[in-house]
């Protein structure tokens, strides 16, 4: 018989879980961006409404795992995924938070148009989701070398920023009766910005969960 | 041939209850081989540095046709406390009985290989048990006061070394370290076996101190004490490391993973004898084991 075959389940159910979590972040920021950009207000309050949920899952992903240590003392590779779920799940929950952040611009920028079509925030949307993908798709595959390119990828997203930011800084000075508008956009780009962060923090808990090593993959440039 | 239990712990008693150490004959019908020209292993500095204690090269045990232990190097590092953990069977309470030749005790028990104690070897001619015993001293894994007072408990080493000093002071001061003055000090005329089970511990690992041993050998110290008293002797033993070299063989992971500075994993395959498999800062092995089968025994899915 194989030991400790109980305690394999709920580690496997319990990753289930924080993948479960992941997938609601996901799209919560895909729908948060559509939304802005369609002007669906209905839908950002509905990313609001359903950020509530990824809290949730959150709590309870954290008191699984505190179950789990009190009442099995896990060791080694147990204790490691443990930890880096505890982790994994307190860099989602943010990360929900800062789609909700995006949904409740949308709301403030209320009738209103955009300032102009977006293009290269649902570009760097995309690529922020792409990475949180793949730091998951590391998570579940154990594989070190695709949770390092996730934070290499971080470099685009930081361009990207920087892109949005000098077209944004433009309107502004030729026109400064844009600047509320622009800062709208500005603050969705920093809230996307910081998305990607925060799925290379994912990406180095994935290589925590691996390896065993705690290091800071790269300096991020924001 | 006799064969003879592997470990004490497989007879479910240990040798001390018949025998006290200070008292045991050196048996002379041990054959020991003195494995002169063994290369002396790389691997088996103290993992986190500092000078060795005590070391082993190229250590193995048999007891008749009985191998317990193959082929061990190691070292122990000195004022750290060393967990020695691994299956049944694997030969940890030998090799802890190793290290003050308590399996001088066993017959048939033939030890090869080399035991250095301050670099010098421990099995060589001339080197006389009994005073070893002094200098490394053990404690069991149950709790074997002798049937006399607390206070006579204490002083019986120094009695028998033939110590001339202030007899009180030793003892209390013996008492003190192993955290139980408070407890006895008004009863030290008292029986030692009236005391509960973790105080009648704590007397013994008086007793081992106060003669001023260099090492501090336990096997599973606390297998027959409840959590309270498990807990005390845990306190004692960090608070006695840095003081003294002190190797612990336990059952109970968390428990070597909260006392030991260092790990050693030993196991043991069908009729192969126990070895060495991984050696090294306990935070690493508890967290991060680099051998595969250390990752097996702790989580709990070997062993």
């Amino acid at each position: 018989m194989r030991v400790r075959s109980g305690l394999d389940r709920q580690l496997q159910m319990l990753e289930d879980e924080v993948l479960m979590m992941g997938g609601m972040v996901e799209k919560s920021i895909a729908r948060a961006v559509d939304a802005l950009s369609r002007r669906d207000l209905e839908e950002s309050e509905q990313v609001i409404k359903e950020d509530d949920l990824i809290d949730r899952k959150r709590f309870d992903i954290e008191e699984r795992c505190i179950d789990l240590i009190a009442t099995q003392q896990p060791m080694a590779t147990d204790l490691r995924i443990l930890i880096a779920m505890l982790h994994i799940t307190v860099e989602l929950e943010r990360m929900g938070d800062y789609a909700e952040g995006i949904a409740r611009i949308s709301l403030l920028m209320g009738e209103e148009a955009t300032l102009k079509p977006l293009i290269d925030i649902p570009r760097m949307a995309e690529k922020a989701q792409g990475m949180l993908h793949k730091a998951l798709d590391a998570m579940v595959n154990r594989d070190t070398v695709s949770a390092q390119q996730v934070c290499s990828e971080d470099d685009d997203v930081d361009d990207l920023y920087d892109q949005i930011y000098r077209e944004l800084l433009l309107f502004m000075i030729e026109d400064p009766k844009t600047i509320r508008r622009a800062t709208y956009l500005l603050w969705v780009s920093h809230d996307l910005e910081r998305i990607a962060d925060r799925a290379t923090n994912i990406a180095e808990r994935v290589i925590y969960l691996v390896t065993g090593k705690m290091e800071e993959t790269g300096a991020s440039k924001y | 041939m006799v064969q003879v239990p592997r470990t004490a712990t497989d007879t479910g008693e240990s040798p001390s209850m018949t025998t006290t150490w200070a008292e045991a004959p050196a048996m002379t019908n041990i054959r020991v081989s003195v494995g002169e020209d063994l290369p002396r292993r790389r691997d088996s500095a103290p993992p986190d540095g500092g000078p060795a204690k005590l070391q082993t090269i190229g250590l193995s045990v048999r007891y008749g046709n009985v191998v317990a232990l193959r082929d061990i190097s190691m070292d122990i590092a000195a004022d750290r406390v060393t967990a020695i953990i691994g299956p049944s069977g694997c030969g940890k309470s030998t090799l802890l009985r190793c290290f003050n030749r308590m399996n001088d005790l066993v017959p048939d028990a033939l030890v090869e290989g080399k035991l250095l104690f301050n670099g010098e070897d421990l099995y060589a001619p001339g080197v006389d048990p009994t005073e070893i015993r002094f200098r490394i001293g053990m404690v069991f894994q149950r709790p074997n006061p002798f049937p006399k007072s607390v206070y006579d408990n204490v002083a019986f080493g120094l009695r028998i070394n033939g110590f001339k000093g202030n007899m009180d002071d030793m003892v209390q001061n013996a008492l003190e370290r192993a955290a139980l003055w408070d407890e006895v000090k008004d009863r030290l005329k008292k029986g030692g076996l009236t005391l509960s089970g973790g105080q009648q511990q704590r007397l013994c690992i008086a007793r081992a101190l106060a003669i001023e041993p260099e090492v501090i050998l336990m096997d599973e110290p606390c297998s027959a004490l409840d959590p309270i008293a498990t807990l005390a002797i845990e306190d004692l033993i960090r608070s006695l490391a840095g003081t003294y070299t002190i190797i612990i063989v336990t059952h109970n992971m968390q428990q070597a993973a909260r006392v030991s500075d260092e790990t050693a994993f030993l196991t043991a395959g069908p009729d192969q004898g126990g070895y060495l498999v991984e050696h090294g800062n306990t935070r690493q092995i508890f967290t991060n084991p680099r051998d595969e089968r250390t990752e097996a025994y702790i989580t709990g899915r070997f062993g």
